[in-house]
């Protein structure tokens, strides 16, 4: 019992959207896809749902051939990253209108729309317009709408982005809640937000230049990252990484910067690797390197900070507040230990992760 | 001090704009009710005071004797032709400007935005053009001096502007909601009957109004494709100069020609401003 796309491949232009995706979204899971705008999530959906004509490939629900069959009829549920609403219903007919498509008892409509306005706190606003709602309001009309057809494939293409970040938190957690009770639904929540991703997939799909990259459980993504291009996409803020080669004794960072031997690394051939670190994992006040500051952000009660190092550009994310003013040098320690590593080919594949659990 | 003289510049402003609308009108209307010496005795404006007003200007509307014509026939035809050609050019504009805002066209190097222009060059060239264009194909039609006739030429001259002031209207509402619809369980058709259209109506409206205006006020097509069995209000007013410009007559015919186009305008004035219409879009 599942969504399948096998194949898929779209070209516009001499660019690939989508290029050989193979996905299998299951029933009753929460499947989020993560990647950075114009990875071609939204392209994948729009696929899923028929408004995506498609060069090659198949999608498949249930062992049925969806490819051939119209938008209309595919019964798909989609919310936007815009608060789409019909402007000229309220609140109630917006969320009735596909269930009048479906031709439900005015009782059954009636049921339904009640109790899905009441999951999400909106029974009190049947008679208003979308333009008289928030903007949070708005998307939970959508979202409500969405819910309120009990259809097979919910798709959810970014649907806090456009909110503020207070209400966003808010949602996210009432949407975790609602969705959670979606027993038999294939469910699909694209973002470009790491965090997100983790707190409500079951299954996260990593998407990157029209590719699938990765599939896994979340923990398994963030502690595994199949490649490179996996860690860039699934940290943030975001990995730095630090081209060295591996002695016997130590990894070589820059001439003159050698960190002894860590452990997980010791079963990789002598060599050149690029090795990668999480920002919260760089410790500030080491003597192993000297970083000048570029940048440095306090984002609540941490700290982002932009270092230009002999080994490259590093990004750290230190608790607590800090004031470092730009320019200045500081000393950085790079905690060998947890030092992913790469290969330096085109693929730049992980070779080497460090211990889990250590991880936040 | 400030919004004070502001205030007084812009109802002076408005004042003086108003008068000059419609001091015309109140020439017309006191006009409409003099006699041949009322007129030509110089300027006079207060009835029973200044001249005796008479319904002779207005009757001679009704009566088809000597220096009058009987304008009810010319009227009823203005409205049916008029209306009839707006309503099929608004239909066919909504669904042509709908196709043209939402779907691709390629043929090969004429795109959207060529059709668009297409539609709108109709109306670039100046309508003299068309005359004997029109006459020979509602001759070879056998459609000359008939209201069928009138209509085609009608739905020729205002479907353009109809498409041009939808396909704005269009594109101005987000194309994800039609997809919405569509996601919902509409067909293509469906999303535009019950989704679109219900949020154009302002500019459905909009287009309308301009048709009716663009097709009451013609008077070349009107004058160039009918004769006898067939005659529009302003030919028929023009009808009455003759040899002795009788102005009571033609003020009164006049006022009565603007009468529906004001009647519409009030009404969509109305429903603009309670809203209905005004911010269906965010």
């Amino acid at each position: 019992m599942s969504l399948q796309l096998h194949d898929i491949g779209l070209v516009v232009e001499g660019v690939a959207h989508l290029d050989n995706i193979e996905v299998e979204f299951e029933r009753g899971r929460l499947t989020t896809v993560l990647g950075r705008t114009l990875a071609g999530k939204t392209t994948l959906m729009r696929s899923i749902a028929g408004l995506q004509r498609l060069d090659r490939g198949t999608v498949q629900v249930d062992g049925r051939d969806y490819s051939r069959l119209p938008t209309w009829q595919r019964d798909i549920a989609m919310v936007y990253q815009q608060f789409i609403n019909y402007p000229h219903l309220n609140v109630y007919e917006n969320v009735a209108f596909p269930l009048r498509r479906k031709n439900l008892s005015e009782e059954t409509i009636r049921q339904r729309v009640d109790a899905v306005l009441e999951k999400v706190g909106l029974s009190a606003f049947e008679r208003r317009r979308p333009s008289q709602l928030s903007g949070g309001q708005q998307q939970r009309v959508a979202l409500a709408r969405a819910l309120a057809r009990e259809s097979d494939i919910l798709l959810l293409d970014e649907p806090l982005v456009n909110l503020d970040f207070k209400l966003r938190e808010q949602l996210r957690s009432e949407l975790r809640s609602l969705l959670t009770q979606q027993q038999h639904t294939i469910m699909i929540y694209n973002t470009t937000e790491p965090v997100e991703a983790m707190l409500l997939g079951d299954t996260v799909v990593v998407m990157h230049d029209g590719r699938v990259l990765q599939i896994g459980t979340p923990a398994r993504v963030f502690d595994y990252p199949a490649s490179r291009a996996v860690a860039q996409v699934v940290n943030d803020p975001p990995m730095s990484f630090i081209e060295g080669r591996k002695t016997d004794t130590g990894l070589e960072l820059t001439r003159s910067v050698t960190v002894p031997l860590p452990p997980h690394l010791r079963d990789l051939a002598n060599g050149n690797y690029r090795f990668g670190i999480r920002a919260n994992e760089l410790r500030l006040g080491g003597s192993t390197l000297q970083g000048r500051v570029t940048f440095s952000e306090v984002s609540g009660s941490e700290t982002f900070l932009y270092l230009d190092a002999p080994t490259g550009p590093l990004a750290l994310q230190i608790e607590g507040v800090h004031v470092l003013e730009e320019g200045r040098n500081v000393g950085i320690e790079i905690p060998a230990d947890r030092l992913f590593a790469f290969e330096l080919d085109a693929g730049e594949r992980l070779l080497a992760a460090p211990a889990t659990g250590a991880a936040s | 001090m400030m919004t004070k003289l502001y205030l007084s510049l812009k109802y002076g402003a408005i004042l003086i704009w108003s008068a000059f609308v419609i001091a015309p009108f109140l020439w017309a209307l006191t006009t409409s009710f003099k006699t041949a010496s009322g007129v030509t005795g110089g300027p006079t404006y207060i009835p029973w005071l200044q001249y005796e007003p008479s319904l002779s200007g207005w009757r001679s509307l009704f009566s088809s004797g000597a220096g009058g014509i009987d304008v009810v026939k010319p009227y009823i035809d203005s409205v049916i032709v008029t209306g009839c050609a707006s309503l099929i050019s608004i239909v066919l504009g909504c669904l042509a400007a709908y196709g043209l805002s939402r779907f691709t066209y390629r043929a090969g190097f004429v795109k959207n935005t060529d059709l668009v222009f297409f539609f709108v060059s109709q109306r670039i060239m100046p309508p003299i053009v068309l005359a004997i264009p029109f006459f020979l194909m509602l001759k070879w039609l056998g459609l000359l001096d008939s209201k069928i006739g009138l209509i085609f030429v009608y739905v020729a001259l205002l479907l353009p502007i109809a498409v041009w002031i939808l396909v704005d209207f269009f594109n101005g509402i987000p194309r994800e909601i039609d997809e919405m619809a569509i996601l919902d369980g509409c067909t293509p058709f469906e999303a535009f009957r019950r989704v679109i259209l219900p949020n154009s109506l302002a500019g459905i409206v909009v287009a309308g109004m301009f048709c009716l205006i663009f097709g009451w006020n013609d008077f070349f097509f009107a004058f160039t494709l009918t004769f006898t069995d067939t005659q529009l209000l302003p030919v028929a007013v023009v009808a009455l100069n003759s040899s002795v410009t009788p102005w009571w007559s033609l003020s009164a015919s006049a006022l009565i020609s603007v009468a529906p186009l004001l009647l519409i305008a009030f009404v969509v004035e109305r429903f603009l401003s309670h809203g209905t219409l005004a911010g269906a879009i965010r």
